[in-house]
């Protein structure tokens, strides 16, 4: 896919996603990552340690999070600079099926022309809280 | 690790050397692809990574955190950081890619800690990852800052 910078502004939405989370997908990130605190998959150690329960790795809503844009650009490879905040954790309840719902919306956030990029800002909240601040990944367009 | 003992604030501009090479294997690939629920073809079928100019599968935008986090992890069981895990929060992070990572990949990460602040009983500290093939290409640029909670924080 191409996509025309002219035809791009700012503002314009380039995707939603509701991406479901159970506690066995925070099993398969720490497995694929290598990130096996606890915080992620006990839940009385999440407990011991303040947190009102397990929750997802930040990465794992992080890595989730931009498949909006690149469903959009068409190309994995063109993500040159991601970056965010984490504000609130995801709680991950134990339940059989998922334990939590993470919704995310992409805009324009700029279009730089010259270098042939486009900022998109994404807005990634659970349960009504806003889970990622200043989450944006910046995409080379060909 | 004791608690009384706290973050080290002269952590700040310590570089922690490139250790021993990550290689980047296919299955990596599609393993961390479906664990962070990126579905496009190019993380799974090589000749789909290929039609798009890629020599091999491309790694997710989020991939460089697997070589990141074991040039952290350095640091975080250094005894003289005093770091305790079970209090840490991830606080931010960044991705900036010279190129995107492939398979066949072979990347040394070269750990900077930037930056120590105490905030409250306990600390923020921004690491960056310099993340280069075995032979010097500048690949990625990883930043990110943990939050080391205090007592009763």
């Amino acid at each position: 896919m191409t996509v025309a910078l002219n035809e791009l502004s700012v503002g314009q939405e380039i995707g939603t996603a509701a991406i479901d989370v159970s506690r066995a997908d925070l099993v398969r990130y720490a497995g694929a990552s290598g990130d096996f605190n606890p915080i992620h998959w006990n839940g009385r150690f999440a407990e011991q340690v303040g947190l009102p329960g397990v929750i997802a790795h930040g990465m794992f809503t992080m890595g989730a999070a931009v498949q909006v844009v690149t469903d959009w650009i068409g190309n994995p490879g063109a993500v040159v600079d991601y970056q965010t905040r984490f504000t609130k954790p995801v709680v991950v309840e134990d339940l059989d099926g998922p334990g939590a719902t993470i919704e995310v919306t992409g805009v324009i956030g700029a279009v730089d022309e010259a270098n042939s990029t486009v900022r998109v800002d994404l807005t990634v909240t659970s349960a009504g809280q806003k889970v990622l601040v200043k989450a944006q990944a910046v995409v080379r367009a060909w | 690790m004791t608690e009384q003992m706290g973050v080290n604030p002269e952590l700040t501009g310590r570089v922690y050397p490139a250790g021993d090479a990550y290689s980047v294997g296919r299955e990596k690939i599609r393993e961390f692809a479906r664990a962070v629920k990126a579905t496009h073809p190019a993380h799974y079928d090589v000749e789909a990574a290929r039609e798009l100019g890629y020599k091999d599968l491309v790694a997710p935008p989020t991939f460089a955190i697997i070589v990141a986090q074991r040039a952290d992890s350095q640091l975080i069981e250094d005894p003289e950081a005093g770091i305790d895990f079970s209090r840490v929060v991830h606080a931010d992070q960044r991705f900036v890619h010279h190129r995107p990572i492939v398979a066949g990949d072979e990347l040394v990460a070269e750990l900077h800690v930037d930056q120590v602040r105490s905030m409250g009983g306990g600390a923020m500290i921004t690491t960056r990852a310099e993340i280069s093939t075995a032979e010097g290409e500048g690949i990625a640029t990883t930043t990110s800052s943990i939050l080391v909670r205090g007592e009763g924080q």
